[in-house]
């Protein structure tokens, strides 16, 4: 009997103990310091290093303003006002000056037995009009595309604001409309030459000799030689990746987000100054750098004597089955 | 002179979108822009936050820099403006803001960008202080009337605080040592380059 008294007597001491502790817990729990609503929460920090930008749901119907923060606009911005620039200035000046030097060293490549007098059709009207139909818009897209990244150091300070904006927004619709048509200029080239510029082991030899730009030697070359092929290249590879860039900026967030238009942007910009810089040499040789040169592609003829000198092979073919003079390709001018 | 800053307490904010319409209708914003938004984080998840965003004002803007036509300025409060006369909506801007900020009423053909519009900190642009020209392009200007950010001065919750950012960087450590806790100013180090120790 005893011990069942003692028995009951633990047993309810325990209940007692448990009743203690249960009130006890939650009085200790609203302590404020024990309860941290941010432990469990989203961290910016972590967030930031997991995916370089935060991104969450939002209810305007703007669903592209649902990324809260993207820091990436710092390195782009250090892109176009620092390393662009410096690409840029560096191609363009740089080119300029060895085009200058080559100049007052080497002066106009003359043709060495002077002319023929009799010419040969280099280029047909679809081939003229589809160069210049390029080369026009090239060059209003480059003029407009140099303002955007240097406008404003080099023309804004001597025009003032006003007019600049005024320039610049005309600039900014030109560079947007004639896109299209220096694009389809480049796919007309493309399609037009493709088959004289496949690259051959007669370009590795004129190569070897470096176009014979030093010296008084003509390597052989077909139709075009390796310089022009790469220019030919150069103008649809590089072409195509401004033209490509180029739209994915005109028309934001179709197919990019802001990260996408950023490489556009750095791709863009880069491909632009390069091609601008390669196009002054093409400019040059077609023109100051070498006679008889410009009038392959303002009327289409071109002496034979110069056709002899650069493009023998393709002459060759040319006569091939033709008579020595007066015949379709080959007309006598005295 | 004050140094003009947004902070959102994230721990606060509600996401009632009060801030976004009172912006919208206080400077006639646009159809389809927004100078203010919120946006909600791991969204019906434990731990989800909510922050309500705009132009930070950013200390050394790089929209400033890399603004082609040097379209903007930051006025003596730090308040990062623009001028919609020398904008000629090319892009560069929202390439460069962290923020999402600027953004472009659509005009004319394909993508083609208007003026840039963003928030102003309730500060206009560069036209006379009040002046209808100034409302029309950039909203009302509550800065010049002594008043601060409208979507600040009446969220609910005051989570959105506007104001010098000494201040309102006070008001938040106030807060997060009374409560113990506290997520951060969001947004601060990547514009102001500098975060609120708590």
């Amino acid at each position: 009997m005893a011990t069942l008294f003692t028995r009951i007597g633990s047993i309810l001491g325990a209940i007692m103990l448990l009743v203690l502790v249960a009130v006890a817990t939650p009085a200790s729990a609203q302590q404020p310091s024990s309860v941290n609503p941010t432990a469990s929460s989203v961290q910016e920090d972590k967030l930031l290093q997991e995916l370089r930008r935060i991104q969450g749901r939002i209810t305007i119907p703007d669903q592209r303003a649902s990324v809260l923060e993207q820091p990436a606009g710092r390195d782009w911005r250090q892109f176009q006002q620092v390393t662009l620039r410096w690409i840029g200035g560096i191609s363009i000046v740089g080119i300029l000056v060895i085009l200058i030097l080559f100049y007052s060293i080497r002066g106009m490549i003359k043709m060495s037995r002077g002319r023929s007098g009799r010419t040969i059709t280099r280029f047909n009207g679809l081939e003229r009009f589809t160069h210049w139909l390029t080369a026009g818009t090239f060059i209003i897209l480059a003029i407009s595309g140099l303002n955007i990244t240097f406008g404003k150091s080099l023309l804004l300070p001597l025009i003032g604001p006003e007019a600049f904006t005024g320039f610049s927004q005309w600039a900014k619709y030109a560079h947007n409309y004639l896109s299209f048509p220096f694009t389809l200029g480049l796919v007309v080239i493309f399609f037009i030459w493709i088959k004289d510029n496949f690259p051959g082991k007669i370009d590795v030899e004129w190569l070897k000799q470096g176009g014979g730009i030093v010296g008084n030697k003509h390597p052989l070359a077909r139709r075009f030689n390796a310089g022009q092929k790469i220019v030919f290249w150069i103008v649809v590879l590089g072409g195509g990746a401004v033209a490509i860039s180029g739209y994915l900026l005109m028309f934001p967030f179709y197919g990019t987000g802001v990260a996408g238009m950023q490489t556009a942007q750095v791709v863009h910009g880069i491909v632009g100054v390069v091609m601008i810089g390669i196009m002054l040499a093409h400019i040059y040789i077609g023109t100051l750098g070498m006679e008889g040169a410009f009038e392959a592609m303002s009327t289409g003829e071109v002496d034979l004597n110069w056709a002899e000198e650069h493009h023998k092979l393709w002459v060759e073919e040319e006569m091939k089955g033709k008579a020595p003079a007066g015949g379709r390709t080959a007309t006598a001018r005295t | 002179m004050a140094r003009m800053k947004f902070l959102c307490d994230a721990d606060r904010c509600i996401e009632c979108n009060a801030c976004v319409t009172a912006c919208k209708n206080e400077h006639d914003v646009p159809w389809g822009i927004n100078r203010r938004r919120v946006v909600t984080i791991d969204d019906g998840k434990p731990g989800e936050r909510s922050i309500s965003m705009a132009c930070m004002h950013c200390t050394d803007a790089p929209c400033q820099a890399v603004c082609p036509t040097n379209a903007f300025y930051t006025t003596a409060d730090g308040v990062v403006l623009h001028s919609k006369d020398i904008c000629i909506g090319c892009g560069y801007c929202f390439y460069a803001c962290p923020f999402g900020a600027p953004q472009y009423p659509r005009v004319g053909n394909f993508g083609s960008r208007g003026k840039m519009d963003k928030c102003t900190f309730c500060a206009g642009g560069p036209e006379a202080d009040g002046t209808l020209a100034e409302y029309r392009d950039y909203g009302a200007n509550r800065l010049a009337e002594g008043k601060l950010p409208l979507c600040a001065e009446m969220c609910s919750t005051k989570s959105l605080l506007a104001g010098d950012g000494d201040i309102i960087a006070q008001i938040y450590k106030e807060r997060v040592t009374k409560r113990g806790y506290g997520s951060g100013a969001w947004g601060w180090k990547t514009a102001y380059r500098e975060t609120i120790a708590t």
